[in-house]
């Protein structure tokens, strides 16, 4: 049947018709409706779960794939920085039934921390990398990696992109593949599967020897495609940048690879022998082209394409031009002159009712340096608040925040991290601050979801996503049992309650845990009437807008003797979250009376 | 077949994503091949939406190049002038009257464009505009919600695509116990378009 399906779905369909029964992940744009997609459809066929990290995630798929399931891990670009840890050893190991990960990498930055080239986990590690054009490929590759994971002994990495993962395009979907019913006894391998130093040097050849193998079949994989066009231009290119460049070069001659680790080499010199010039096309790192070059064949690549950012269709014509690959190409900015310029912008913030913002709304006040992490609460950087003053990766506050107070820094510090980053990976810095006596005040903000990705579940919270009902790990008793002494947990939404809370564990002489509970706004369905501002009442003083609330706006009316704006509330955007109220000095806000009704703006 | 591009504009929360899913579901079924990209903003919820949609006999790249646009749906006037610059200018813009203010301006820090400057731009850039006030027609058919049907509906009239094909994508993409409100939301869209251009 042919259906219209993102890079993501087809994956997803692509394990299912591939007959794998496990898969693990840890939420990560744009990789995270993978595992949606089967938890949602293919539940009864497949067993899908959110791991608490990407490492958790591959040791278990790991667990699984020697045991005899066929298994699929799911993550972002830079969750296979946590990943790889464990992929290391799998790939000494190999598998008993396939294994295969999925890194959805992030070209353009539309939410990640940094923009690296994932195709180098395959060159490290010695294993098989596939990249798919298009959600067709993406569900098909799936099915041949699996071949090529159990045919090689190996596991096989997936390389989409945002833009692949995110595109939807048509698919004909095929029947399920075989699987299992009962797996047997565990294999005592144990050559095979301890990776202690005895018996993984002796693994290390047959890996070497596979990956020579593997070239070989590169040369015969259905993947990998020459497509001869005009021969005065050649280029070689991989996943979705080789439909840009079919736009943009719609007569050259293709090389079109599907497996780009490692490279069918025969395949790579008969296309440069056969056209005038090699031009390769990739985004970000020059991955094929090094390895190109290092056959000593001559190409165009980074010296006219940059290693950054997404290259789409646009940008890789007007680069063309410039290097002289493309002739007669229309100027396509005619239309710009015609716009105006410096439109406003639409801008992220914390949702109206987010119990992010008490915290926010007091460390921006207190001036305190905040050592910040990754989640919804990282929008606490930018103004109103300018409350974050570092940012690196999933779990990184915490063992900063150390950090600041080993280097002897002469004021007090504060970490803020989610309840799901705290489960991911902030737990093993909290443990270290503890042993090692540092002193610092973790916010442990605790909004009962992992919200950035859209709402998925994590240990914190009492479902799961292959259950309705899970055990639900309570955070306070945690942290105190990792032997943090001062730990005091706060409604988030008393604004009041948070200061008093972060003031007493700001006073402690050691690691001291702030837990400010308060559901995501987008979860928690408000029962309240939206506020308004009595603007008789209201002084013009500004404080309201600290909150940083997107439902708070300027009115027209201003207050003579300053010229301030007087505040005024959007009812379509408020949700009564209260905070507005406890933070007026004057009481001029109010819940609107109900005779009042939501009126239209 | 002809190849053709839309363009899906809005704000997040608009349904300009199921939108542009229904509108590339529309050209699979009437036989073409089809393709959608989505640009979105950092911001989950009242951020920038772009969408791209193609349709051809066959489609390489899910991303439009600028200047390519044939046709823009635009469920906010300030989207709209953004998302211009890729129109052809032979194009069709249909476009929503009514504003989502973003918090730029409602903190004052920034001033929404004129309607003025929103006609004028956008009849500089393509040579159709089509205004209509969906929010308000989906607030008269009984919910604000259905604002992107609205917005289908008037937009299938500028197409020679059956009806019946718009009707069932749209009515199996929404939930069951909104079917019939979409449906009459369908159809007071179309009429719309339909007839202004009588008039």
């Amino acid at each position: 049947m042919k259906k219209l399906l993102s890079g993501n779905e087809a994956i997803a369909r692509g394990a299912y018709e591939a007959g794998v029964q496990i898969a693990t992940g840890y939420p990560g744009t744009p990789s995270s409706e993978i595992l949606e997609t089967i938890a949602k459809q293919y539940a009864e066929e497949i067993y899908a779960e959110w791991s608490t990290n990407e490492k958790v995630a591959m040791d278990s798929a790991a667990g699984a794939a020697y045991s005899g399931r066929r298994t699929l891990v799911t993550t972002k670009q830079v969750g296979m920085n946590v990943l790889s840890d464990a992929l290391l050893y799998t790939v000494y190991t190999g598998v008993e039934a396939g294994l295969v990960i999925v890194t959805a990498d992030d070209p353009g930055m539309f939410s990640s921390q940094n923009e690296q080239d994932n195709r180098w986990y395959a060159r490290l590690a010695k294993i098989p990398l596939l990249e798919p054009a298009d959600s067709q490929e993406a569900k098909d590759f799936v099915v041949l990696a699996f071949e090529i994971s159990e045919r090689f002994d190996t596991p096989v990495l997936i390389r989409t992109t945002m833009r692949t993962s995110h595109s939807k395009s048509v698919v004909i979907e095929g029947a399920r593949g075989d699987a299992p019913d009962k797996v047997g006894l565990f294999p005592r391998k144990q050559e095979k599967y301890v990776c202690t130093a005895m018996w993984a040097k002796k693994r290390h050849p047959v890996i070497e020897q596979r990956l020579v193998e593997m070239a070989g079949y590169a040369e015969e994989a259905p993947v990998n495609s020459l497509e001869w066009g005009d021969r005065s231009i050649g280029i070689v290119t991989s996943g979705v940048t080789y439909t840009y460049a079919r736009e943009v070069f719609p007569e050259a001659s293709f090389l079109k690879l599907g497996m780009t680790y490692p490279l069918p080499r025969r395949m790579i010199r008969e296309f440069a022998a056969g056209v005038n010039r090699v031009v390769v096309v990739e985004e970000l790192d020059p991955f094929l082209e090094e390895q190109i070059r290092a056959m000593g064949i001559r190409v165009t690549g980074k010296d006219a394409f940059p290693p950054y950012d997404e290259l789409l269709p646009d940008t890789l014509a007007e680069l063309s031009v410039k290097a002289g690959l493309v002739t007669g190409e229309k100027a396509s900015l005619a239309q710009v002159a015609l716009v105006p310029a410096g439109l406003p912008p639409r801008t992220p913030v914390l949702c109206a009712g987010c119990p992010h913002r008490s915290s926010y709304y007091w460390l921006s006040q207190m001036k305190i340096p905040v050592a910040g992490d990754i989640g919804c609460y990282n929008l606490g950087c930018l103004p109103p608040f300018n409350a974050q003053h570092t940012m690196g990766c999933m779990g990184a506050s915490v063992g900063v925040l150390h950090g600041m107070s080993i280097a002897g820094m002469p004021e007090q510090a504060v970490a803020t991290i989610g309840d799901s980053t705290f489960f991911h990976s902030g737990m093993p810095a909290l443990v270290n601050m503890v042993h090692n006596r540092s002193r610092g005040v973790t916010i442990l903000m605790d909004n009962g979801t992992t919200a950035m990705t859209g709402h998925q579940d994590h240990p914190g919270t009492a479902w799961s996503l292959h259950e309705s009902e899970a055990p639900h790990i309570a955070i306070e008793p945690l942290v105190r049992a990792m032997g943090v002494e001062k730990v005091i947990t706060v409604n988030a939404f008393d604004v009041k309650q948070v200061k008093e809370g972060l003031d007493e564990c700001l006073a402690f002489d050691g690691p001291a845990v702030l837990i400010t509970r308060g559901l995501c706004a987008q979860i928690m369905k408000p029962s309240t009437v939206p506020y308004a501002v009595e603007q008789d009442k209201c002084i013009a003083c500004g404080t309201c807008f600290k909150l940083g609330c997107p439902a708070i706006v300027k009115s027209d009316v201003m207050v003579e003797n300053t010229g301030r704006a007087k505040a005024a509330i959007d009812s379509t955007l408020c949700v009564g979250c209260d905070m507005c109220l406890q933070v007026c000095p004057v009481q001029a806000i109010q819940p609107r009376i109900e005779t009042e009704g939501r009126t239209e703006k | 077949m002809k190849s053709l591009n839309f363009l899906v504009a809005g704000v997040g929360g608009q349904g300009t994503l199921l939108a542009s899913d229904i509108l590339a579901e529309v050209g699979m079924r009437a036989g073409y091949d089809a393709k959608k990209s989505d640009v979105l903003g950092l911001a989950i919820r009242g951020g920038s939406v772009l969408s791209h949609v193609r349709w051809g006999d066959h489609v390489a790249s899910p991303v439009v190049r600028r200047g390519q646009m044939d046709f823009m749906l635009a469920f906010e006037p300030l989207e709209a002038i953004r998302g211009a610059e890729l129109m052809r200018p032979t194009g069709t813009i249909v476009c929503n009257t009514q504003p989502v203010v973003p918090i730029s301006v409602s903190s004052g820090d920034e001033t929404y464009p004129e309607r003025a400057d929103i006609e004028s731009a956008l009849s500089a850039t393509a040579s159709v505009v089509q205004y209509i006030d969906a929010t308000r027609e989906a607030v008269r058919v009984g919910n604000v919600k259905t604002t992107n049907v609205i917005m289908l509906g008037a937009f299938s009239a500028f197409l020679d695509i059956a009806a019946d094909i718009w009707e069932d994508v749209v009515l199996l993409r929404v939930p069951a116990r909104f079917v019939d409100l979409n449906r009459v939301a369908f159809r007071a869209g179309r009429s719309l378009v339909e007839e202004g251009v009588k008039q």
